[in-house]
């Protein structure tokens, strides 16, 4: 332990902490706290860049609006592709999805800030939602007909059953694989930037190594960042397509 | 070790917890707050934003069918006046050529006249030229005969003879018959 004799100090998990915003130790359901803070961040950069960025309506957009445009257009398109015509309707419930998500990993790549979506709580909320809102639909528009998407008709008849295991233990693990996917990769990447922003204070010149590191991470952070949320969206029509669209699997 | 000293120096009660993530207590705050900030954005999107896309979209969408359907419409006019400009143009030929045509007929009728003038005119010119050649050949016949009498009347002078005028006209007279 020589180095950390020295004074490393690594530390990755501590920028994860939620702490009271106001200072004080009691941490009641409705304490406003860092991740409060950022939460609120994303709602006003959220509100501002759709609500002013819609404000001009003009026919040749500028920059602002032109931005507004191209995530209602990508996400009306996602919807209209993959889960079809009668998954037009969730296409708000995706729009709030995506630019949540989008927005909160991008601010919290910013030095000092905070990634709600860096928490399992917040990832969980928002896939949990999708797979109850998945299960109600799809009963709701097929009525026990639902359960057919588990039994593989195209499957010869002996292996039917065990892929019904199959279909219903992965549908089932849906959530959880959806929450961990995005809440492990926003926090991988940040705890991997601060192990490196850790290793830069102690070794004097050679610091330009992890600094070189970490401006290379931070700019394939940037890429996850958008890619986590595209993912989290367009798995989310996949699952929307069980419960309103006619294709089975 | 230091590291774990400082985790808990630094954290308080960071030691016990291990990842913040799986710290449950936070849960309850978290899904609150996020589902606070969920139903803000849901409500500025649904209610403000996205319906002035859509508006604006359509507008869009139908300001640019609106200008195609009157580029199309300017088109098939342009192709009308191109086609009317060709019509024109070939009636325009036709009349020329309709117009050199009576041109030509009318100059030649006057040419036909001119040359029918000019051949009268030449006829009575050569008639005239005839005659005064006739004239003049009878005069010289006449100047031929006056011409050999005097010579002759001369030569027998020459010869020591005497001229007998009347002889020699006769003489003359005779020959130039002959």
């Amino acid at each position: 332990m020589t180095v950390a004799d020295q004074g490393l100090v690594i530390d990755p998990m501590h920028q994860f902490q939620i702490v009271p915003l106001f200072g004080g130790d009691t941490l009641t359901w409705y304490t406003p706290t860092n991740q409060t803070l950022w939460l609120g961040v994303a709602v006003v950069v959220i509100s501002a860049l759709m609500i002013v960025g819609s404000s001009a309506k003009a026919v040749i957009p500028g920059r602002t609006q032109s931005i507004s445009e191209l995530l209602y257009t990508f996400i009306h398109n996602m919807v209209e592709e993959v889960t079809g015509h009668e998954g037009a309707k969730f296409f708000p419930y995706l729009m709030v999805l995506f630019t949540f998500i989008v927005t909160s990993n991008i601010l919290g790549l910013i030095p000092g800030a905070f990634a709600p979506t860096s928490h399992i709580a917040v990832t969980a909320v928002l896939a949990l939602a999708v797979f109850l809102t998945v299960t109600l639909v799809g009963f709701w528009n097929k009525g026990i007909g639902f359960l057919g998407m588990f039994w593989v008709s195209s499957a010869p008849l002996v292996l039917r059953p065990v892929l019904a295991a199959i279909e219903i233990i992965s549908y089932f693990v849906r959530p959880l694989s959806h929450s961990i996917r995005l809440g492990g990769n926003i926090m991988a990447g940040h705890a991997v930037m601060k192990v490196f922003a850790g290793f830069a204070g102690v070794m004097g010149l050679a610091s330009i190594v992890p600094i070189a590191a970490i401006a290379t991470i931070y700019g394939l952070e940037l890429l996850v960042a958008v890619v986590q949320a595209y993912v989290f969206t367009i798995l989310t029509c996949v699952y929307l397509r069980d419960a309103v669209g006619q294709a089975h699997h | 070790m230091a590291t774990t000293e400082t985790v808990a120096g630094a954290a308080g009660e960071a030691a016990q917890k291990g990842m913040p993530q799986l710290n449950f207590a936070t849960w309850p705050n978290q899904i609150f707050w996020l589902v606070v900030a969920l139903v803000i954005i849901y409500f500025v999107l649904t209610q403000i934003a996205m319906p002035r896309i859509a508006a604006i979209l359509a507008e869009r969408k139908g300001t640019i069918g609106n200008d195609l359907a009157a580029a199309e419409e300017l088109k098939s006019k342009a192709r009308a006046a191109e086609k009317a400009y060709n019509a024109a143009l070939e009636q325009a030929r036709g009349e020329a050529a309709k117009i050199i045509a009576a041109t030509k007929a009318a100059i030649q009728k006057d040419l036909d006249v001119a040359l029918a003038a000019a051949d009268v005119q030449i006829g009575a010119k050569a008639a005239e030229s005839e005659k005064r050649i006739a004239e003049i050949r009878a005069g010289a016949l006449e100047a031929v005969s006056d011409v050999a009498r005097d010579t002759a009347g001369a030569l027998v002078e020459a010869l020591g003879g005497h001229a007998d005028a009347g002889a020699i006209a006769a003489a003359v007279t005779e020959r130039l018959k002959g």
